[in-house]
């Protein structure tokens, strides 16, 4: 009796928990589910369709020119963010005032809003008036964003990897403090060379934060939008367009909501089959 | 292997040191090969900054130090090629037990069957052969310490192998154990073994000679038996035994030592070579060679408290007549501890007269000894006769 008491009262506490989730996150996401397997026609003229936006979605051409190009987006970026971001970390001064100025200095991109870090690199860009743009003329090569795919391509992953690698850096940073002196005593008794150091001590000791990092980077940069949208408006062509902005035309460009919906719970199922599958490679070892 | 000499050595952690940031001021030590040593002190005395020094993590500030006639001082550890084990056992989690032992030697360029054999060899020697195979992130802390130290052995032309106080994630029943086996190692091997410990059990079980240090200085380098029998320091008399030794202001009166308004005879040697000196006087007297209720003389004293500890008793009493426990009219009444054996007819109240045998009454000037009488014991006598009383006191916090 006393014990069952006692579950009913958790209830009432876990209750307004369930309730801002449901209106945060369940109910909005059913409204998709919702759109998605309907025709709307007008405001009160829907049709069940079943899964036909799912297939049409899929079969798309122009939404797998997308996808490509997101996939190679957030592999480049990780490709250049995980390492430049360790061997910042490693450069860091690990105490005094140097420690701090550095920290501070990194975690300012972190903390400019997402379409200010797009209007900044438009501007920068510029090759009339940005300090990059006109000096890479100044220096005879030719750039121009606007009109050259590889150009606004170089950009945009120039402008992610400012604005994020400092966080990778941060993450590799706090692991590597967490390792104790010993360590490195023991390493130099043992007479590893720099690189054993790293191989053996900092990067296992570093596993747990990029695993933290790379999904964060990954989710983060698979859903990007706002900088490229600011930067190049996803061209030239469709050259930067990526998902979330082929998402955007299509839901508000295009007021094709049920496709647009459909397409939603696909993007979603992949990143969290995405992140799901690291996370369970990576942390397996660890569990065995 | 090699004899180890520090010279003068002093360090700061400070880059421009005043003369109050030493850690370490003007120490100067032989470390035989093949010796097993200790350094004793409480804890921030520079211990564990002397072994760095030797073994090359820390650069002295001022000083020399000798592998043999080799200067080594601005050698980096990997050229001196020394082992060290730190207080948290340090192994490479990603490591099998056998990948770990073999580390040291693959940074050295040793590559196949040579790795393989002394590898085994060590493992067989520390008991982890059946664990080769397994991830050393597995392993217990006890185990863990030990492939700390099998990365030391596995060398087996390492200088010296040092230990920083290596016991202190043990569990105590495995303690014992490690330390046995750490005894047996150095008998078949005559590594220098280094050890450092503020735990004065650990030291005097462990090492044919213990340094004791404090606050940055060497007090003595002496046999555990020696330390016990005659401290150069008060410091020392302190630190080594359970209770430590009793030390009582005096002063020197017609060859004979006055403490708390009573004489106590001393050996006429030891008398004359104090007569007359400047500096503050004290008398030093182990709690265990204090005679209750002596034949003829004596100081008065009163019993204060007795604690029994099943296999002995300690009695904590006041000197001087008629003197009780709050009152302390002149300075005359000085506290004193008293080791007696069980059942020994004392209780707190009790007045009665204590008894200082002149052979074991130490003097010393400003806490130096004062050296009167040939030492008592020789400092080439064999470590397993350490005063049986030092051991089982030895309460090893």
């Amino acid at each position: 009796m006393v014990s069952k008491r006692k579950n009913n009262r958790a209830w009432l506490l876990v209750t307004p928990m369930v309730v801002m989730v449901a209106f945060s996150a369940i109910v909005p996401l059913m409204t998709v589910v919702n759109y998605s397997v309907q025709d709307i026609l007008g405001p009160e003229m829907r049709v069940f369709v079943g899964f036909e936006w799912f297939r049409k979605v899929l079969r798309d051409p122009e939404l797998h020119g997308a996808f490509l190009r997101q996939l190679l987006f957030s592999f480049a970026i990780l490709a250049v963010q995980l390492p430049l971001g360790i061997g910042i970390s490693l450069l860091m001064p690990r105490q005094g005032w140097r420690s701090s100025a550095t920290l501070v200095v990194l975690s300012l991109p972190l903390l400019i809003p997402w379409n200010v870090v797009g209007t900044m690199w438009q501007i920068f860009c510029r090759a009339d008036i940005g300090a990059a743009g006109a000096a890479l003329h100044g220096m005879g090569i030719s750039y121009n964003y606007t009109a050259n795919p590889v150009d606004a391509w170089l950009t945009v992953v120039v402008m992610d990897v400012w604005h994020w690698t400092p966080l990778v850096a941060l993450l590799c940073f706090s692991g590597l403090r967490a390792i104790p002196d010993a360590y490195y005593l023991a390493a130099r008794i043992d007479g590893a060379s720099p690189w054993a150091v790293f191989r053996y001590i900092q990067l296992p000791k570093l596993k747990n934060v990029l695993v933290i990092a790379v999904l964060l980077r990954f989710m983060d940069s698979f859903m990007i939008y706002t900088e490229p949208f600011v930067l190049t408006g996803g061209g030239p062509g469709n050259s930067t367009t990526f998902l979330s902005q082929f998402l955007t035309r299509l839901a508000v460009g295009q007021f094709d909501l049920g496709p647009a919906a459909a397409f939603s719970l696909i993007y979603f199922l992949f990143i969290l089959l995405f992140c799901y599958v690291f996370r369970v490679i990576m942390t397996r070892p660890d569990e065995g | 292997m090699a004899e180890i000499t520090l010279k003068s050595i002093a360090h700061s952690y400070s880059a421009s040191p005043g003369s109050g940031d030493y850690v370490l001021r003007d120490v100067d030590l032989k470390w035989r090969d093949g010796g097993a040593y200790a350094l004793l002190g409480p804890s921030g005395c520079g211990k564990t900054t002397l072994l760095n020094l030797m073994s090359g993590l820390l650069r002295p500030t001022r000083g020399q130090i000798l592998y043999g006639d080799r200067d080594v001082t601005d050698l980096d550890p990997r050229a001196r090629n020394i082992a060290q084990v730190f207080q948290f056992p340090v192994i490479y989690n990603t490591f099998t037990v056998f990948e770990n032992l073999a580390f040291p030697l693959r940074n050295r360029g040793m590559r196949g069957s040579d790795v393989t054999r002394r590898v085994e060899r060590v493992a067989e020697m520390l008991e982890l052969g059946s664990l080769l195979k397994q991830d050393a992130s597995d392993l217990t802390a006890d185990t863990k310490q030990l492939v700390s130290l099998g990365r030391g052995l596995v060398r087996d032309d390492v200088a010296a192998i040092l230990f920083d106080e290596p016991l202190t994630v043990i569990d105590p029943h495995r303690k014992w154990t490690l330390r046995r086996k750490l005894r047996e190692i150095h008998r078949e091997f005559r590594h220098t073994l280094v050890y450092v410990t503020h735990d004065q059990t650990e030291a005097l079980t462990f090492a044919d000679e213990v340094v004791v240090m404090h606050e940055g200085r060497v007090l003595q380098q002496a046999t555990p038996e020696e330390l016990f029998a005659n401290p150069a320091h008060t410091y020392v008399g302190y630190f080594i035994g359970s209770p430590g030794m009793n030390v009582l202001p005096c002063r020197i009166e017609d060859g004979g030592a006055v403490i708390a308004g009573h004489r106590v005879p001393l050996p006429a040697e030891l008398a004359a070579r104090a007569a007359g000196r400047a500096g503050t006087l004290e008398l030093g007297i182990r709690p265990e060679h204090l005679v209750l209720g002596p034949p003829e003389g004596g100081v008065p004293a009163t019993i204060v408290f007795v604690e029994d500890h099943g296999r002995f008793q300690i009695a904590s009493a006041t000197l001087g007549e008629g003197a009780t426990k709050d009152a302390a009219p002149d300075g005359a009444k000085a506290a004193i501890k008293l080791k007696l054996p069980p059942g020994a007819p004392v209780a707190a109240g009790q007045t009665c007269r204590l008894g200082l045998p002149p052979e074991r009454v130490r003097l010393y000037e400003d806490g130096r000894a004062i050296l009167g009488t040939s030492p008592a014991t020789t400092p080439t006598t064999s470590p397993a006769t350490t005063p049986a009383t030092t051991t089982a006191a030895g309460t090893g916090d």
